[in-house]
């Protein structure tokens, strides 16, 4: 791809299982994409693969491997490149949401935090970077959070690794969107997705389905960053606004 | 402290789940149970299985309570949604149980493929579908949806995993077609669906006056879906008038788009005194005479036609916070004139029915399901607003007359039938009760089994 408004016709998914992930790639199955799946649980990546091929995916190609492990991604990547003869999308999108209590008290659980959401990603989207450079094409687009935009008390760890991806992406895109690469910051408010599963849900929650449309959207308009779905935007413009000395005495 | 899990891997925790607010479409009655929401097949059995015991349960469009449990566990499984196989050759659709009727439709269609059976909402999961083992406006030449079940896994509250056929443990087949969910989680299940040229259906709708021509249209009837809209609110000179209608899947090839979602939602609650005698008989006039000839010729899309309240999401709200009872029962052809009026005068007399009334014949093509509703003969479903002092009085002489007229009554839509109705309406039921998996109950089968009071 590279043109405005064309869909990606060969797709890297990074963590094919999280829920926004794989809503996002029934859309793009519909208009015959074929894929490269990585997730951990074979038999969960799997079902994804039959779901995408049933509804109309060219091809996929299944890659169990934990993300975690950053030793093993250029391998990985270089792997897909092979079978999808080319990505014109890599769509990152594992990540957890920790224990928050839990990370407070003990560095080793903030640690596995950190590493899974943010250096995991930035050892996958360093790789990607050069290689989509030098194709002067293609999307990078990551799944972040709006939790990313300011710490609160409440998911400062998890806060933390997403706000470190965004500044990473934004130095990423400040050297490669010259190259003709998009690089996407995709910042979900609140999704009901298994990762959110014990959360009371509110009228603020969105489907996956309602997300992945957001998503595909700011793909084809090349977008930068995308609040999804857009209202959060406007939410975290009033978060960020509200003056220090205020906000920390908030319970948030 | 090891490396986290992905959160692609979390599986449900059920200390961790919400406070329910689970309700069944009738919203009658209400009990309070933990929701956990599955999304993998390989999510069942949960990794710390509840003290308390569990039920499967879909979109909630049933209308009593087999799909409520008081304290229990509710496994949603909305969340498993894949189709994982199609063959377009012979339209065999395998999916996960949890995939609706609405998201085979859109998958099916533009593909040239229809259910082989429908109800009247499309937001039923293929789960729930075989567990009622629902019927349609077509059973009188397709039978009940379980007849076009292929294959399906089932998984018991010990682990074990069964795939169930016709030749594959048939016994297990049989009792989890109708089985209401008591029998272990559905996984995934093979349907077989049928091919159609256009979304349209080739439409024709007869006023009738009486019974008696209902019968006659009935049996002149040629069409795949029959069904009629039946004026339970009228009497003497207009007293069960109704409209027969029939449609074929159009044979012209036509557009075969994809629906648009439904822009309309039922905003709140109606208040109680909004639906009553005078507004019920305005709308069943109105609803008659919308059709201005006797006879209405022409093709229809698919939706209208098969989907009219879909249209509108939650019109269960029209019925206000108490909700609405549903009956619905199927007399035998001899006794079914007789039967039906009776139950036609009570339920006239009692100036409590709404509009959705529909009658059919049902077709003499047996049932797959062990606890199937359907049998051949006459069938009437409607819906009553609750009014504590009246609703269930009208309702227990309903299930008396079809008690006395050798019929029975459908499971997924009653609130209130007693033990001993149920038992009498389907004497299997012990021998069923031996497939019923021992982690899994739910409110509708302590009721029936007698294990729980019905109130008021």
């Amino acid at each position: 791809m590279g043109k405005n408004g064309e869909a990606p016709r060969r797709v890297l998914a990074l963590g094919a299982t999280s829920a926004i992930a794989e809503a996002t790639l029934r859309l793009l199955a519909e208009q015959h994409a074929s894929f490269f799946l990585v997730g951990r649980n074979p038999q969960k990546v799997a079902a994804v693969r039959d779901d995408l091929l049933t509804r109309g995916a060219s091809a996929a190609v299944m890659h169990a491997a934990d993300l975690y492990d950053a030793a093993a991604h250029p391998a990985m990547l270089a792997q897909a490149v092979a079978a999808l003869g080319g990505i014109d999308l890599a769509l990152v999108a594992h990540g957890v949401l920790g224990d928050q209590a839990a990370a407070e008290k003990d560095y080793a659980v903030a640690e596995a935090i950190l590493r899974t959401n943010f250096l995991s990603a930035v050892s996958l989207v360093t790789w990607l970077a050069n290689y989509f450079e030098a194709e002067h094409r293609g999307t990078i687009a990551v799944i972040s959070s709006v939790a990313g935009d300011r710490g609160r008390k409440s998911n400062y760890i998890y806060g933390a690794s997403k706000g470190g991806l965004n500044v990473f992406l934004d130095g990423v895109r400040n050297r490669i969107d010259r190259a003709g690469v998009q690089v996407l910051t995709i910042k979900p408010g609140f999704v009901a997705t298994p990762m959110t599963a014990h959360l009371k849900k509110n009228a603020l929650f969105a489907e996956p389905a309602q997300v992945a449309r957001h998503v595909l959207r700011a793909i084809e308009r090349r977008k930068d960053v995308a609040y999804v779905p857009p209202f959060w935007g406007l939410i975290m413009l009033v978060v960020r606004s509200i003056p220090r000395r205020i906000f920390k005495k908030m319970n948030m | 402290m090891g490396k986290p899990d992905t959160k692609q891997e979390q599986t449900p925790r059920i200390e961790s789940q919400s406070e329910s607010s689970f309700e069944s479409w009738g919203r009658y009655p209400k009990f309070h149970a933990d929701v956990v929401p599955l999304h993998w097949a390989t999510d069942f059995p949960l990794p710390h299985p509840p003290a308390a015991k569990q039920l499967p349960v879909g979109l909630g469009r049933s209308y009593g309570d087999v799909c409520l449990l008081e304290n229990g566990t509710l496994l949603q499984t909305s969340g498993l949604d894949r189709l994982l196989h199609f063959d377009a050759a012979t339209g065999m659709l395998r999916c996960e149980a949890g995939a609706s009727l609405q998201q085979i439709l859109d998958f099916a269609v533009p593909r040239g493929f229809f259910l082989p059976v429908t109800p009247g909402t499309k937001y039923v999961t293929v789960g729930g579908a075989i567990a009622n083992d629902i019927h349609g406006k077509n059973h009188h030449v397709a039978g009940t949806f379980g007849r076009h079940v292929l294959r399906f896994e089932l998984v018991r509250s010990d682990g074990t995993r069964l795939i169930c056929s016709p030749i594959e443990n048939p016994a297990w087949f049989a009792a989890t077609i109708g089985g209401m969910g008591l029998t272990g989680l559905m996984t995934w299940a093979e349907i077989h669906l049928r091919p159609i040229v256009s979304r349209k259906i080739d439409y024709r709708g007869e006023k009738f006056h009486g019974i008696d021509e209902f019968f006659a249209l009935s049996d002149a009837a040629a069409s795949e879906y029959t069904v009629a809209w039946i004026d339970c609110v009228s009497t003497g000179r207009n007293f069960a008038r109704g409209i027969f209608m029939q449609g074929d899947h159009s044979e012209t090839p036509g557009p075969l788009t994809r629906s648009k979602e439904p822009k309309l939602t039922f905003p709140f609650d109606l208040p109680e005194f909004a639906l009553n005698r005078f507004s019920m008989a305005a709308f069943n006039a109105l609803y008659f005479h919308k059709q201005v000839g006797r006879r209405k010729v022409g093709p229809v899309d698919y939706e209208p036609f098969f989907y009219p309240l879909d249209a509108v999401l939650h019109w269960n709200r029209m019925y206000g916070k108490h909700g609405l009872l549903q009956f619905q029962n199927v007399l035998p052809r001899e006794n079914g004139r007789e039967g039906m009026l009776e139950i036609l005068k009570a339920i006239t007399k009692s100036g409590l029915a709404s509009f959705l009334a529909v009658i059919k014949f049902f077709g003499d093509i047996p049932s797959v399901g062990m606890m199937s509703f359907p049998s051949p003969g006459v069938m009437l479903a409607l819906d009553f607003p609750i009014r504590r002092e009246v609703s269930f009085d009208l309702v227990d002489r309903l299930a008396r007359i079809t008690q006395e007229y050798g019929g029975r009554m459908y499971s997924a839509k009653d609130a209130r039938m007693t033990a001993e109705q149920y038992q009498a309406f389907y004497p299997q039921w012990q021998e069923f009760s031996r497939y019923v998996d021992p982690g899994f109950d739910s409110a509708f089968w302590q009721r029936v089994t007698g294990r729980r009071q019905i109130d008021g």
